[in-house]
């Protein structure tokens, strides 16, 4: 059993303070992201979990054991770093045998499991080679190769992925979800890439200036995002946030938007009368009609020229404007559509997000 | 790099070629000299006008330092070559082991004063070293350390620790942390991942070190002539004053062993040019 627990973790250098008491519970083989923008302490968290960095306060365990004091070497984790971290002056076959080395191995058994991981990652060719002598895709494997070699509790991988081009970053997001299906291993993987971080994740960690703003599974922060911070950074295109004020037309509550428009706020949402909220729906609840997902019925109908148009074949990103700012809209199976041509959009209310302005938390039950 | 970037018609390259040769010149005829002029009989050397091609070649000069002639008796070149070699490799080794704990420790540590102290070391060059010769005479005849090899030991130190450290420095700050980190996670302790892996990384840099050390102290003159009396401390380039007489210079003789002095260290820098030439362009990107 290797479940990690961050206890009131803090981070400081120096006087200053980076990450702030975090509390964080990966079960035993769970695929947990830590996302979050450049800079919100997601690489300092990894490395005191790694035993790279000090950890200022707070307890962290592994397998219920403490590790604070202990150096890395005795913490049985791997780290795929963003750089990889090849030894320069080891082949292939040394990299993946290094750590088995250390840990004083017999021969055979290094070969073994060398050339099991190999078979893995589909290395066998270049077991001989240098490491400068192999792509950008190859060195990632051969990262990966090295961590999993030593059969350890938990990885960590910090950005793995980020110095490859999309396509290969694309393949390679595949192959660490299968190497999890295949290597039930805890994980603890840190990225600033939202789709890496929804494909991959049986939770995510979403960070900002060293605090956590929300812990959930993918389709938890998507669809339920405790703050405006976490609906902004989560989806792409990105979730379109008006700022509304609460008013009353008809008895029921709506968001009047800037430009007068008034949307009708969902039923389970406290509000007050005057009070100042953002308003958060995502392009795929914002859409011609009879080319979205949601049907008429609880939906705000509006006509609106259109400013823009992306079309990217399956569907088309659709700028509008709407309470004073433009937001996006995503239509579905679209047909050829112009700049400038109006069409009547649809909003789906179901979907809306209410979030209190001041505070930035979600107003929704 | 430019050269080779940008098409040169065939007068520029013939221009370039011939400023090489210039520059060459200059450099290799007084080396060249000298070692012709070990091998040519001391009447020629002195010959007015100047004999430009020799009319004979002997090894008399060579014959004479080790007291093979009759004519003249020999001198300790043996000792003098064992305490070059001592005082040498000593100060070497030595400088090379602090020199690399303390670029280790300046190229991966934050600490208190860090950049002060650098500079520091690095004013330490900027002073000549015969500046240093009346101060370092007076103090080491108060503790005894006048001609001594330990003494010698001591002063080439002082010089070549502070070069070591500011090379080391520049090639350990080239090798990623992250190696050392990924070893220490693989199952190292630092000390195990220092030379497992940033050792074998910074070798070449290590190798260039060595040679700057070793050739600084092999070849080093003004110090060694103040605080060096004897045969127990002389090394082989104080060696050369003995062909100086009140009225005359045996040339020749001077010559001959100057020769004998370049050789290790023409051979010793053959045998790592390699080594060193990776060394130097390695560090030389050094930001
Ligand atoms: N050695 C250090 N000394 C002082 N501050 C540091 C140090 N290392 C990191 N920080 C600060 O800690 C904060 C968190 O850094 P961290 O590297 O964890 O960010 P990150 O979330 O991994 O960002 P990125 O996505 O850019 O890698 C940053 O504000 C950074 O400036
Ligand atoms: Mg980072």
């Amino acid at each position: 059993m290797a479940n990690v627990s961050l206890k009131k973790v803090v981070k400081r250098y120096g006087r200053e303070e980076v990450v702030h008491g975090i509390d964080l519970e990966v079960a035993h083989n769970e695929f947990v992201v830590l996302v979050g923008p450049s800079g919100c302490g997601k690489s300092t968290t990894l490395r005191m979990v790694a035993g790279l960095e000090d950890i200022s306060d707070g307890l962290i365990e592994i397998g219920g054991r403490v590790v604070n004091a202990l150096p890395p070497r005795s913490r049985n984790i791997s780290m795929v770093f963003q750089s990889y971290a090849l030894y320069p002056h080891m082949t292939v076959r040394e990299n993946l045998g290094f750590g088995l080395k250390i840990a004083k191995q017999s021969d055979s058994e290094i070969k073994k499991r060398v050339d099991e991981a190999a078979d893995i990652l589909g290395l066998e060719p270049y077991m001989e080679r240098l490491p400068q002598h192999l792509s950008g895709g190859q060195r990632q494997r051969v990262a990966m190769g090295r961590a999993i070699v030593r059969n350890p509790d938990v990885f960590l991988f910090d950005e793995p992925l980020s110095n490859l081009d999309a396509k290969l970053r694309g393949q390679m997001r595949v192959e660490i979800k299968k190497l999890h299906q295949r290597v039930k291993t805890t994980v603890i993987y840190v990225t600033h890439d939202q789709v890496e971080a929804m494909t991959l994740a049986d939770r995510i960690v979403i960070m900002r200036d060293g605090y956590v703003e929300q812990v959930g599974t993918p389709s938890d922060v998507f669809d339920r995002p405790a703050n405006v911070f976490v609906a902004g950074f989560i989806g792409s295109p990105p979730m379109n946030l008006l700022d509304a004020v609460v008013a009353s037309a008809g008895g029921r509550p709506v968001g009047r938007l800037i430009d007068g428009v008034d949307v009708p706020l969902p039923g389970d949402v406290a509000v007050r009368e005057g009070q100042e909220i953002v308003i958060g729906f995502r392009p795929e609840s914002f859409a011609p009609r009879g080319y979205s997902l949601h049907g008429a019925e609880n939906s705000l109908a509006m006509t609106r020229p259109v400013l823009i148009a992306e079309p990217l074949g399956t569907e088309t990103i659709l700028f509008a404007e709407l309470g004073g700012r433009e937001v996006q809209g995503k239509m579905l199976n679209p047909r050829v559509v112009k700049a400038g041509e109006t069409l009547e959009f649809t909003l789906d209310l179901a979907r809306l997000h209410v979030f209190d302005k001041a505070s930035g938390k979600s107003l929704r039950g | 790099m430019s050269a080779s970037l940008t098409m040169e018609k065939p007068w520029q390259r013939w221009l370039i070629r011939f400023g090489v040769f210039v520059a060459m010149v200059i450099l290799v005829v007084p080396g060249a000299w000298v070692v012709l002029t070990a091998f040519r009989p001391n009447i020629e050397i002195l010959a007015r006008p100047a004999v430009w091609i020799p009319h004979q070649l002997t090894l008399r000069n060579f014959q004479g330092i080790f007291g093979l002639l009759t004519t003249q008796p020999g001198l300790p070149v043996v000792q003098y070559f064992i305490n070059s070699l001592v005082i040498s490799v000593t100060s070497t080794v030595v400088a090379l082991a602090i020199g690399m704990m303390g670029g280790y420790a300046f190229a991966r540590y934050r600490f208190r004063g860090k950049g002060a102290l650098f500079l520091g070391f690095m004013l330490s060059r900027t002073v000549p070293g015969v500046a240093l010769s009346l101060p370092l005479f007076i103090v080491w005849a108060r503790i005894g350390l006048i001609d001594t090899e330990l003494g010698l030991i001591i002063v080439y130190l002082a010089i070549n620790v502070p070069f070591t450290i500011w090379l080391t420095d520049g090639f350990f700050r080239q090798i990623p942390v992250d190696l050392s980190e990924a070893a220490q996670i693989d199952g190292c302790t630092r000390w195990q991942a220092f030379w497992r892996v940033e050792f074998p990384l910074a070798r070449a840099g290590l190798a260039s070190a060595a040679i700057f050390a070793f050739l600084t102290s092999w070849n080093e003159f003004a110090l060694a002539s103040q605080l060096s009396r004897t045969t127990a401390s002389k090394t082989l380039p104080v060696g050369l004053l003995d062909f100086t007489a009140q009225f005359n210079v045996d040339w020749a003789g001077m010559s001959a062993l100057a020769v004998l002095i370049i050789i290790p260290a023409l051979v010793l820098t053959f045998v790592v040019q390699k080594q060193l030439i990776a060394g130097l362009t390695f560090g030389g990107v050094k930001g």
